[in-house]
């Protein structure tokens, strides 16, 4: 694993009832990822299926969620965000790697064990349009956790799913609606109550409001924060807009071609980025003010994201990277902390310190 | 105003103009008023965004534009003036020479918007030549420059590939190259970019751009994303339930804006440009149903001001009235108590 230096904590504090939004960060480890990868074998031949190839996924991620924060992945599709979310619920099985959930390895553990621990691991699906059964009542939707995990309620599931739906916003009274009668931001406050169910710990939300209008994904990030605050949950979100995972996140990760590149708390990110990806990425969200449209120094990447199928060597980025050396090819740069809880993969890095490219050399070896 | 009055009326003098457009669906549940009553005008060389939520009638104001609702679904009233030439009153085959030559338009998703069976360079050549009398070898050779134009790498050999062959960004380009080949004046581009990842985002906004100072054409850029029409944009229209409820030059809107809804878009987005805000300041309750379009004002049940004119928001429609050089309302609130609001109350929190 070449990410040994990963994002892992060293002072676990055991005081968990902290200030949920400080962005240090007091609560212990809640989950903690190490060298996760995921390849999707590409075969050849109808009847005797030979491999010829793998899709690089996810290629070696490391990260960790402390209790009560909310860490934002970032990047653009392809990169692998969405399979890291799916790995981390277990929707999908791991090639390799560690996934630890409360100090406890469940990378492998079979569906049977699994099953239990889906009470504290929950996900939110992007589209509240296909994420639910358009032939079963809110009621049923909402309730369903319950009867899977045979969970007993203290006075019946009609009452917890009725106090759910006030929790998220919605009318009680519509218990016996169906989903086509919301409108799409309810139908993602559906989604929420059902994920809210069993009081999970862990939520993985992937792109939980881009499927909705402006004015409603504003509720919905509000909500989120509120249920937060509320049941002191931990996020792990998943979204492809920087400004919306900026305001919901501590810490913000940013993944390119199956890889971490930059991982920070989410205010030093947003104003110091130093991997060029994550400069670029930033200077290419369009502002809302048109006072500053020409005087604003924009970055634009030439070219489309290379295939996962066929990944550059070494640094992923260095092919379409305006800083890219001939060592970028050759030499993987390793994630190293360059600022306090500022951890980059790169050669050459931005708004770094002045001697980071020899601590970036040092760490690669190649002093 | 019926269709025949239309005709009869004198030619304005702007490029685009439309009069009070109104696009209604009859329904199993109701008339569905998608767009009722839109006036603007355009000007060649000049962008216009229109922003709105989905449902306001943006999208349908656009295929209105360019003569594409079905008449026997859709019924269609108003004037849309281009260049002269009345199109609602006209015959589909007068609007069908238009559509492609003089106006033409970019879909949001560039993938079910061509045609899977055919390679990208007939679909160019098809629409050149439909328009062109010209003969295949030199609308092949037109396509390929239209695709080096939008920075296609080796155009000469991407011409036969087919659509699922380019990637997303560059279907979004091949798609910019056909409806460019035949130099529209009018380009109306609906979500060009809203299924792109940020930075092709980026090329392509780039790439709009520039196309607009070479051909000096008229653009109306559709969007949800208030980021991309301050980017691209001179003048917003901002529409809700169907109408405009607040019309302006860029600046003038993002600066001064006067209505309570384009308030609530602004201090809906998080942004990236400002420090980070505690909470977001988002518009309650959903928008509203084109069957049954509140009466009076359309945003008054969202509106968190409206009580401030007794009532007077649920009962009458408010008028998109001139208050500035260029710069139309629809609200009642009295102006000077709208321009409090901004200063004391919204903008602080943006």
């Amino acid at each position: 694993m070449s990410r040994e230096a990963g994002d892992t904590v060293t002072t676990p504090d055991t005081t968990a009832t902290a200030d949920p939004r400080s962005a240090g960060g007091q609560g212990e480890v809640l989950l903690e990822v190490s060298g996760l990868r995921k390849h999707f074998p590409v075969t050849r031949g109808a009847i005797i299926k030979r491999q010829v190839g793998a899709v690089k996924a996810v290629d070696g991620v490391d990260f960790s969620v402390r209790s009560g924060q909310t860490l934002g992945l970032v990047g653009e599709s392809g990169c692998g965000k969405t399979t890291t979310g799916r790995m981390i619920t277990r929707l999908l099985e791991p090639t390799d790697g560690r996934i630890v959930f409360q100090g406890r390895d469940i990378t492998h553990v079979s569906q049977g064990t699994m099953r239990p621990l889906r009470r504290d691991i929950q996900m939110i699906f992007q589209d509240p349009y296909s994420s639910l059964n358009p032939r079963k009542t809110v009621g049923s939707i909402v309730g369903a956790p319950f009867r899977l995990q045979n969970v007993e309620t203290e006075s019946g599931v009609k009452k917890a799913v009725q106090d759910l739906l006030d929790v998220v916003g919605l009318n009680p009274e519509h218990y016996n609606r169906y989903p086509h009668e919301f409108s799409g931001g309810q139908r993602q406050r559906i989604g929420i109550a059902r994920t809210l169910a069993l009081r999970p710990k862990l939520i993985v939300a992937d792109e939980p409001v881009s499927a909705l209008d402006v004015s409603i994904q504003a509720q919905v990030v509000n909500l989120l924060e509120d249920l937060q605050d509320e049941f002191g949950l931990t996020y792990v979100v998943i979204a492809h807009d920087l400004s919306v995972v900026r305001h919901i996140s501590d810490r913000v990760g940013v993944m390119y071609l199956g890889k971490m590149v930059e991982l920070s708390d989410a205010a030093d990110l947003y104003k110091n980025p130093m991997h060029p990806y994550t400069v670029a990425l930033l200077s290419a969200v369009p502002v809302p003010d048109p006072s500053i449209r020409s005087a604003r120094e924009r970055i634009r990447l030439q070219g489309d994201v290379p295939s996962p199928l066929n990944p550059p060597p070494a640094c992923p980025f260095h092919t379409r990277c305006w800083k890219a050396q001939d060592v970028c090819g050759t030499v993987e740069p390793p994630m190293v902390e360059l600022a306090p809880g500022h951890q980059v993969a790169c050669h050459f890095p931005e708004n770094a310190p002045a001697d980071a490219e020899q601590q970036v050399a040092k760490a690669a070896g190649r002093a | 105003m019926t269709e025949q009055d239309a005709i009869t009326v004198q030619a304005p003098r702007a490029f685009l103009e439309v009069r009070d457009l109104r696009i209604h669906f009859p329904t199993d549940d109701g008339l569905v008023k998608s767009v009722d009553g839109l006036s603007f005008s355009l000007e060649r060389g000049r962008t216009l965004g229109i922003v709105g939520e989905s449902g306001s009638g943006k999208s349908v104001t656009s295929l209105g534009l360019l003569g594409l609702h079905n008449r026997k679904n859709a019924k269609v009233s108003g004037e849309i003036w281009l260049d002269g030439q009345e199109i609602v009153g006209s015959s589909p085959e007068q609007v069908r020479r238009l559509r492609g030559r003089k106006m033409s338009m970019i879909f949001q998703d560039p993938l079910s918007s061509m045609h899977p069976f055919y390679t990208i360079g007939a679909q160019i050549i098809e629409a050149y030549r439909i328009h062109n009398d010209v003969s295949k070898q030199v609308a092949r050779k037109h396509a390929i420059d239209m695709l080096d134009r939008v920075g296609i790498p080796q155009p000469d050999k991407r011409v036969d590939d087919y659509p699922h062959q380019f990637s997303g960004g560059m279907r979004q380009r091949a798609m910019i190259a056909m409806s460019l080949s035949c130099d529209p004046e009018l380009l109306i581009a609906d979500e060009p970019t809203t299924a792109l990842d940020v930075t092709v985002q980026a090329q392509i906004l780039d790439l709009i751009r520039d196309l607009q100072k070479e051909f000096n054409s008229a653009v109306i850029i559709i969007t949800h994303d208030l980021g991309v029409v301050a980017e691209l944009s001179d003048d917003i229209l901002v529409m809700y339930g169907g109408r405009c409820v607040e019309y302006g030059e860029v600046e003038e809107l993002f600066h001064a804006p006067e209505h309570p809804y384009t308030w609530g878009l602004l201090g809906s987005m998080p942004r990236l440009d400002r420090d980070r805000s505690d909470r977001l300041m988002p518009i309650k309750g959903s928008p509203p149903s084109l069957i049954n379009v509140p009466e009076g004002c359309a945003f008054s049940p969202r509106c968190a001001f409206a009580e401030l004119n007794e009532g007077r928001s649920e009962t009458e429609r408010p008028e998109l009235r001139e208050i500035g050089p260029g710069h139309r309302v629809a609200c009642h609130l009295d102006r000077a108590d709208r321009r409090r609001l901004w200063d004391e109350e919204i903008r602080p929190k943006l």
